[in-house]
């Protein structure tokens, strides 16, 4: 059974009372970066970087301070303006889960920043980008902690508008301009699925805020018009957390510069749909509702597919991206689990902040030192040119596999054994999401670090300079020691009970339970088979043919091919027709009528013949008629 | 009586009308019309009479007046076209068609 969730208590002054200055402060440097344009080009980074950190010390007191509450306290409501008078009041919400992606957001987006003055210093137009990642964050932030469904969309297309800037930033190159809009496309579709789903939530209940639904939706309420709901907040979240089947534009947005995807993949957008369902959690995705079961479903297969696609990615980045697929979709399997699964997804959510920021950064710093090629064939040996990259990235790579005792392990394992506990069979399809992860990952690691050179003639690798290099140290940190921290003794489900519910039963964390072990197994396994083919043997620095199955893999399982012939060739047969008949058919009547129209007028024009005589016959005429026309109708 | 009245003002009136519709010479169309008004003038005022009140008179005499204006330029534009063209035929003065 559900539990009651915290109640809403309206609050004022303090550093939660001003917690729009976290939102405030990337939004003027984003302003201020981009009205003054050149004039901030000297310094532009350094003040996005400024009001990156200024939005974390915020956001850290506002964490003190509420952690000054009781927890049945820590929900606190303020009050900013009347936004839509009668509708909504646009208001924030600071409670323990808000302020958790609020931390992540401006932490990780803060080193993000930082490592970006390094990555980006040979770029003419940092200081634009600057400014698109302090919006990013503003964006972001506006989205976690806004009290209400309109708030949260607001910073949910703004997501979607500086995702899509950022992915086109280097818009000369037509594949970034082409990945930009697809992932602006697919987005749109996701967000059709909130708004309408906000659409139906309004006219029901006649409120947008969770304090007011918190108030009117009954814990475990179901019905037709909830699971509608729930399934359409569900493909929003699809959209932006890139689950099946709206996936495809994720793997694409690798065409932005590094950072960016570092920021997309770790601390904003793809956790955006995650936040949406727990967030929603408690009204629309009940435990045991079909919608919850929806979620689950949609994130097993999605953390399946994800890591197909990383298996078979040259490209590194798209390495990663896949890797990032696959754990949204552990995420999106725990949330779909009720108050069971949030913590673990909560706190997956947040150690995959770190360690995906961390390898992503990681994989900048060795594009950074190769001349941008992305192709692993190319790399190999690069452990002893980059140590502390290759360090700080294999630190990310154990947590991401589940090594035992680092931060993935602790997160991604509750979620596996919450969700054999639940719904074993989605349980055990993530045992070998695992496993495939052991395989991927590995490859990526053998193939970069380890092996012989295979490097382009001009390349140089070196080892990136410290402002680069010192975000990576604090994300691997992150990487060990956050996951233990936040799952042992159930700290992090703990601080999250009053805003997400309690689970039935308390998790405990079982070192050595079946599923955790068989995980454990399958990772090694997959390491294994990853070491015979790629760590133990020379790489071919050329594609080899591969199977079909490979193929499957390197093509995105077919998904660009799916959409083509379902949605975009139906389209494009459609505004043909519309085209067609639109010049046919409608341009046809209106130029017909006027062809006609004038035609007509011209063989009529001839009656003006210009002789005085003829008009006066035809007055004559006139005259008659209508006296005989009077004539006959006085006789009636 | 009435009737042999009407009968001359219709009589006139299709005179004039024919008139207007076969001469050229626009000094005779124009009479013609005058033809026209004065049949009208003639059956207003016999109505007048045997109705037995003075409006058809006082409408005949309006019809005068703007006769009487009318004569006035309308000669002036004959005369003008004449000065201009050496013709008063209103078949010449076409120029103003399609």
């Amino acid at each position: 059974m559900e539990s009651q969730l915290a109640e809403i208590a309206q609050h004022t002054g303090g550093v939660i009372g001003n917690a729009w200055l976290m939102i405030a402060f990337p939004l003027v440097g984003a302003f201020i970066l981009l009205v003054f344009n050149r004039f901030t080009n000297r310094w532009g980074h350094l003040l996005g970087v400024a009001m990156s950190l200024a939005s974390f010390v915020v956001a850290v007191l506002a964490f003190v301070e509420l952690l000054g509450f009781g927890p049945e306290e820590r929900r606190r409501a303020v009050h900013l303006y009347e936004f839509i008078p009668g509708m909504v009041d646009m208001g924030l919400l600071i409670d323990p889960l808000s302020i958790s992606f609020a931390l992540l957001i401006t932490g990780v987006g803060s080193l993000i920043h930082i490592y970006s003055i390094g990555y980006m210093s040979h770029d003419e137009h940092r200081r634009r980008f600057f400014s698109y990642l302090n919006l990013f964050v503003a964006a972001m932030l506006l989205l976690v902690l806004a009290d209400n469904y309109v708030g949260l969309f607001i910073g949910w297309e703004g997501v979607g508008l500086a995702s899509y800037l950022l992915i086109g930033f280097w818009q000369f190159k037509p594949s970034a301009a082409t990945a930009a809009k697809k992932a602006f496309v697919v987005n749109r579709v996701g967000d059709f699925g909130l708004l309408v789903g906000m659409f139906v939530i309004w006219t029901t209940f006649g409120t947008l805020t969770f304090k007011g639904l918190g108030e009117q939706i009954a814990p475990g309420t179901q019905n037709g018009t909830m699971l509608a709901i729930g399934l359409l907040l569900l493909l929003g979240a699809c959209g932006k957390s890139a689950q099946l089947p709206l996936q495809s534009w994720l793997l694409d947005a690798m065409e932005g510069p590094t950072p960016v995807s570092a920021l997309i993949h770790a601390a904003t957008m793809v956790t955006a749909g995650v936040y949406l369902v727990v967030r929603s959690g408690a009204f629309f995705f009940p435990e045991g509702s079909g919608a919850a079961l929806a979620v689950a479903i949609v994130g097993a297969v999605t953390l399946l597919a994800g890591a197909i696609i990383g298996c078979a990615k040259d490209d590194i980045k798209k390495g990663l991206a896949g890797s990032t697929m696959s754990q949204i979709g552990y995420m999106m399997l725990g949330a779909g689990l009720g108050p069971a699964g949030y913590a673990f997804a909560i706190g997956h959510l947040i150690t995959h902040g770190f360690f995906k920021a961390d390898m992503f950064l990681g994989a900048g710093s060795v594009m950074h030192g190769m001349n941008d090629e992305v192709d692993m064939r190319k790399y190999g040996a690069l452990r002893k040119v980059m140590p502390i990259t290759f360090v700080t990235f294999f630190i990310g790579y154990l947590a991401i596999i589940g090594f035992p005792l680092l931060s993935g392990y602790f997160t991604k394992d509750g979620i596996i054994e919450t969700a054999v506990h639940h719904q074993p069979i989605l349980g055990w399809l993530a045992v070998l999401g695992a496993g495939i992860t052991g395989f991927y990952m590995s490859r990526m690691i053998f193939m970069t670090f380890f092996g012989e050179k295979r490097w382009a003639d001009d390349a140089h690798p070196h080892e990136s300079p410290l402002v680069m290099t010192v975000p990576l140290m604090i994300l691997s940190l992150g990487s060990i020691f956050l996951g233990g921290y936040l799952i042992l003794s159930n700290r992090l489900l703990d601080w999250l009970t009053p805003a997400v519910g309690a689970p039935a039963e308390r998790p405990e964390f079982h070192f050595t339970s079946v599923p955790g072990l068989a995980t454990l197994a399958l990772v090694a396994v997959g390491a294994i088979i990853a070491w015979m083919k790629y760590g133990r043997v020379p790489v071919p620095a050329v594609q080899p043919r591969g199977s079909f199955l490979t193929t499957f893999a390197r093509r995105d399982l077919y998904g660009d091919a799916l959409n083509e012939s379902l949605f975009m060739r139906p389209g494009q047969w459609l505004t043909r027709l519309a085209v067609f008949f639109d010049n046919r058919g409608i341009d046809g009547v209106v130029n017909g009528l006027a062809a006609g129209i004038g035609g007509s007028s011209g063989r009529l024009r001839r009656i003006q013949t210009g002789f005085a005589r003829t008009y006066a016959l035809s007055i004559l005429i006139g005259a008659a008629l209508l006296t005989g026309a009077l004539l006959f109708v006085g006789n009636i | 009586m009435t009737t042999h009245y009407l009968v001359l003002s219709g009589l006139l009136f299709a005179i004039g009308a024919m008139g207007v519709l076969i001469r050229r010479n626009a000094i005779v169309v124009f009479m013609c019309v005058e033809l026209m008004l004065n049949a009208c003038n003639l059956a207003f005022v016999t109505f007048s009479r045997q109705v037995g009140n003075l409006e058809g008179q006082i409408i005949a005499f309006f019809v005068m007046v703007v006769a009487a204006a009318e004569v006035v330029v309308g000669l002036a534009i004959i005369v003008t076209i004449f000065r201009t063209r050496r013709s008063a035929s209103v078949d010449d003065a076409n120029l103003l068609k399609y």
